[in-house]
């Protein structure tokens, strides 16, 4: 659906004459919307343990939806049912939810560069900013390609992981008892999957080392949720040290 | 708060962060020293979760059971470069094989 208003759009400036959005080859279209799509289809698959992960922490089958349709960020929406499934506040819930998706606004600097939507489009762009449909618009060179695959890729995504939630809901409902299952270790082996492709510098295993400690000595004496919260620290702390050296030494031999 | 409240504030939050990406200047999050820190955020919280999720029991305590082999079970899959859903599945099943034979 979008991408065919992309489409319409793309003519409509060709015909009169921006080189910048004339129709992209066929073939480039082609392999463009066969990325998203497979993206967008492995993507959603895990929508599935969302939704079981979801209904097994305590939420109803529609407010796990309700996540997954109007939060629509796969770690803000494990977070929020994690905390949420340990006993955590509401309030702690929220927070790490939002500084998780942090990242999502990042990526929109980056992606409204190459989109150059207005109006509601840009309203519906901004809900499809997440990891995916970024990496597919930035790692194109093309920027009409990085367009095309941005909303492919996201809409992609979008209805998967949808349609997967609710069916996990829906299955996880039917379990029962999460813990026979093992849903809850399921739990701490998502955050670890979606963890893993971001450890790939010394700072982030200097971050993970550093979050890992300050998460389980606060743990016994802080309200739950909090001590995932005061990791935040650890990003800051060798965020603003560690890599600055580095830094500073690079510049010093570059003169 | 009630969990609608959670849910829709949340996702609220979550939208306000995505759009304010589209409209406010690169320039906000520019230099070498903020941009590293806003990169290290989400390694540090999934860090904090990861310890969370493995360890934390009521109350905050902390405990040793399945779920730390589960951990590691997804670990080894993810060496093996298996994707997210097999990962996932495999750790669960891990956890509870080990809880039907009676451990964690």
């Amino acid at each position: 659906m979008t991408s065919g208003a992309a489409d319409a759009e793309g003519e409509q400036a060709a015909a009169g004459g921006h080189t910048a959005y004339a129709p992209l080859e066929h073939h480039t279209r082609r392999a463009v919307v066969r990325q998203s799509l497979s993206i967008g289809l492995a993507t959603g698959a895990y929508g599935i343990s969302f939704g079981a992960l979801g209904v097994a922490s305590g939420l109803s089958i529609l407010q796990t939806m309700a996540l997954s349709v109007l939060l629509f960020s796969g770690g803000s929406q494990f977070a929020l049912v994690g905390i949420l499934g340990a006993g955590g506040t509401g309030s702690a819930a929220v927070a790490t939810s939002t500084l998780l998706g942090v990242r999502n606004g990042l990526y929109a600097l980056q992606t409204s560069r190459i989109l150059d939507v207005r109006g509601l489009r840009r309203l519906w762009a901004a809900h499809l900013t997440i990891d995916e449909s970024t990496a597919v618009a930035v790692g194109r060179e093309d920027r009409r390609a990085g367009r095309l695959g941005f909303f492919v890729t996201g809409v992609a995504v979008f209805v998967c992981w949808n349609l997967m939630t609710l069916l996990g809901a829906v299955v996880g409902n039917a379990l029962g008892d999460p813990q026979r299952w093992g849903l809850d270790a399921a739990a701490a082996a998502a955050f670890t999957a979606l963890l893993w492709p971001r450890l790939r510098s010394r700072d982030a295993a200097a971050t993970m080392v550093l979050a890992v400690a300050i998460a389980l000595l606060t743990s016994p004496v802080l309200p739950v949720g909090v001590p995932v919260i005061l990791t935040v620290v650890a990003a800051v702390v060798v965020g603003l040290s560690g890599g600055g050296r580095h830094e500073r030494r690079a510049e010093v031999d570059e003169s | 708060m009630s969990t609608w409240t959670v849910v829709l504030l949340a996702s609220g939050l979550a939208y306000a962060t995505k759009l304010a990406g589209h409209l406010v200047p690169e320039s906000w999050v520019e230099g070498p020293r903020r941009s590293r820190v806003l990169t290290l955020l989400p390694v540090a919280l999934l860090s904090g979760l990861v310890a969370i999720q493995t360890f934390g029991g009521s109350g905050g305590s902390l405990h040793v059971d399945a779920r730390l082999a589960a951990v590691g079970a997804a670990v080894v899959l993810l060496l093996l470069r298996a994707n997210f859903l097999v990962v996932v599945i495999g750790a669960a099943v891990v956890a509870g094989v080990l809880r039907a034979m009676g451990w964690g």
